[in-house]
């Protein structure tokens, strides 16, 4: 039962402190596409696409939290319980979006003023 | 009657490990943190009630005999606030929570020390917040803030109190986080997912709300901030918000945060009525699984909060219907205490008492939300005392019975010694006693017909509130019993041993109180929990 000696408890997982380095490069990396993408976002506010503007804004801005959640927050080279924490986290503001935005959608069906 | 402290050896525990004040504020000893917890949430619980205190003589009267309109909407204000965010939240994870789960586990410590610690000082400055707000005039929107009266009209300081709810947000996250880790990452040798108790179980589903919850209502809070004081426009017509829009984002979180309150008080429950009929709790699968879906189910009812709000027929129905649900797992729980009782030989210690005073309570309190979860008769009941007397009897009633149920049980453990049975017994009974005759005529009030928050009322209204009054000062007097008996019993309490109950837990298996490192050596489990009939735990070298 050597395994189980009274020392080996009192750190949380300390083989995942030996984890990935990271190399210096992919911060570089990762960096650069931030400043793009920003430029990019700038570039495509000057262009009126009608309806479509939110959800280009939406979609480089989601590109760009993934890159900081993925690689800056070491998420990509995580456990698999802190991916699920974090696919969860997300989960429930898609929840929360959604359900909320339900309400708005339907409020007008008995056309009751405010029902 | 004061004997002279009986004669014990002392041991190195963690109480008297280090001296002096530095010791315990820059502790990371779990157990400390809880003690600091204990004494901090104390203290705002009696504020809270002091509060209480005023808004039952305010309505002993028709016309109000104690303060005008204006400053009775700052006292239930500052009385709701107080209670929910920095006594009832905090309560039982923070301090039994704290000190029990790496006890548990069979672990030294929490996984994150330091944060821990990081999360006691984050709540002591929300709470600093909240009392500098309270000694400069209040607020005066209700503990909910609903705008736009509390983002335009509201002459209150809204932004300080919003803050210093925001600020104490980040101590329950933090606190979350920690027990996570520490359940995922710290269990003993041996101690599996199915042989946790359900204390753990508990505590587990109140983190995953923290965590996934408090964000919201944090960030609410700051959008309301912003719109205050920047004006920016989220929820007030005026700047192109929609006031819906703050009710659907508060109770997002607020609703789950009840279970925050009274998941951890049916973890307690579990434990005390598994211990005192020694026997395995009835369904020990299914409580801990019911712990997990009314986490997740929490989240998906708030909108019972909205039915009058001109939140769409639509969504109203389904919102309904899903808070129906919920009861599913609670009632499962209550149905497998009550099984687990059914031909066990039942020892009515105190925290025997408080956990029957819970189940009744809470189930009162469960049943009459589902009430309020009617889409028809809540268009009568909302806003009306139907609804303060329900929560009450869920949160004071069900939560505070069993973070009573807790403290009596786990007392012996933290200090090591014992507190008057005779005087612990009878204070059940005057708290269970003045609880029911508070709360009780509010239900009847508020079928009647009396709205909440208001400075007067009818005079036809006044032998139901006098009643309530009258209760609510046996309950004051029955909350003020422990908290004499259990302080004299720090000095003056019987030695307790390790084990005074006959409990099987790990933290049964360590003194009392335990030594700063739990246990000498870490024990491994070879059984399942709650094995009352044969010896669970094998020590090895
Ligand atoms: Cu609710």
């Amino acid at each position: 039962m050597a395994a189980h000696d009274a020392h080996g408890h009192s750190e949380v997982g300390a083989h995942t402190q030996e984890a990935h380095i990271v190399p210096k490069r992919v911060y570089f990396l990762v960096f650069i596409a931030l400043i793009i993408l920003t430029w990019v976002t700038a570039l495509v506010s000057r262009i009126d696409m009608g309806p479509w503007n939110i959800f280009v804004a939406l979609f480089i801005a989601i590109i760009k939290a993934s890159l900081v959640v993925f690689f800056f927050m070491h998420v990509w080279y995580g456990t698999r319980l802190t991916k699920m924490i974090v696919a969860s986290g997300l989960f429930w503001l898609i929840l929360l979006l959604f359900i909320t935005m339900a309400d708005l959608w339907t409020r007008n069906w008995m056309g009751v003023p405010g029902r | 009657m004061i004997t002279a402290p009986p004669p014990v050896e002392v041991e190195k525990n963690y109480i008297n490990a280090e001296h002096g004040l530095k010791s315990w504020l820059l502790t990371q000893d779990h157990k400390l943190i809880a003690l600091l917890y204990l004494i901090s949430v104390t203290a705002f619980f009696f504020i809270g009630g002091l509060f209480a205190v005023f808004i039952r003589l305010q309505l002993a009267t028709p016309t109000g005999a104690m303060f005008d309109s204006n400053t009775y909407n700052k006292v239930f204000t500052m009385h709701g606030i107080i209670m929910v965010f920095f006594f009832l939240i905090p309560s039982i994870p923070a301090t039994l929570g704290n000190f029990l789960i790496p006890l548990m586990v069979g672990a030294k410590d929490l996984a994150f020390p330091r944060i821990n610690l990081l999360s006691w000082y984050i709540y002591i400055a929300g709470g600093l917040f909240t009392l500098w707000v309270l000694f400069n005039g209040g607020v005066d929107t209700g503990w909910t803030f609903y705008t736009p009266f509390s983002s335009s009209y509201s002459n209150g300081y809204v932004i300080a109190a919003g803050l210093g709810i925001f600020i104490n947000g980040f101590s329950s996250i933090l606190t979350g986080l920690n027990f996570i880790v520490t359940i995922h990452r710290m269990r003993a040798p041996g101690l599996t997912w199915f042989r946790l108790p359900l204390f753990v179980w508990a505590h587990y589903a109140t983190s995953v709300i923290m965590i996934l919850g408090t964000p919201v209502i944090a960030v609410t809070l700051f959008l309301l901030v912003l719109e205050r004081g920047l004006h920016i426009g989220f929820f007030d017509p005026a700047y192109g918000g929609d006031p819906v829009l703050f009710q659907h984002l508060f109770w997002f979180y607020s609703h789950p945060a009840v279970y925050i309150m009274i998941l951890p008080s049916m973890g307690v429950v579990s434990e005390v009525i598994s211990t005192f009929c020694s026997k395995k709790p009835f369904g020990y699968t299914f409580i801990a699984f019911s712990s997990v879906a009314i986490a997740v189910f929490g989240f998906l009812v708030w909108g019972h909060h909205l039915f009058v709000s001109s939140q769409s027929v639509y969504a109203g129905m389904v919102f309904s219907v899903l808070s129906y649900i919920v009861a599913i797992p609670s009632a499962i729980k209550v149905f497998n205490w009550t099984a687990t009782m059914y031909k066990g030989s039942v020892r009515l210690t105190t925290p025997m008492l408080y956990s029957l005073g819970f189940i009744g309570l809470f189930t009162i309190g469960g049943l009459t939300g589902l009430f309020l979860a009617c889409l028809g008769m809540d268009v009568h009941l909302t806003d009306t005392y139907f609804v303060i007397a329900h929560f009450h009897y869920v949160m004071v009633g069900g939560a505070i019975m069993g973070y009573l149920a807790g403290v009596h049980f786990w007392w012996p453990k933290m200090f090591g010694r014992m507190y008057p049975e005779g005087w612990s017994k009878l204070s059940a009974v005057i708290i269970f006693v003045g609880f029911n005759l508070t709360f009780f005529p509010q239900f009847i009030l508020g079928y009647m017909g009396m709205p909440r928050r208001y400075a007067a009322y009818p005079a036809e209204f006044q032998v139901l509130n006098v009643l309530s009054s009258a209760g609510a000062s046996i309950l004051g007097l029955g909350y003020l019993i422990p908290f004499v008996y259990l302080i004299w019993s720090l000095k003056y309490g019987k030695p307790a041993g390790p084990n005074p109950w006959g409990a099987t837990g790990l933290e049964w298996q360590t003194a009392s109180p335990p030594p700063t490192e739990n246990f000498e050596i870490t024990p491994v489990v070879t059984t399942e929990a709650y094995e009352y009939s044969t010896e669970e735990v094998v020590h090895v070298g």
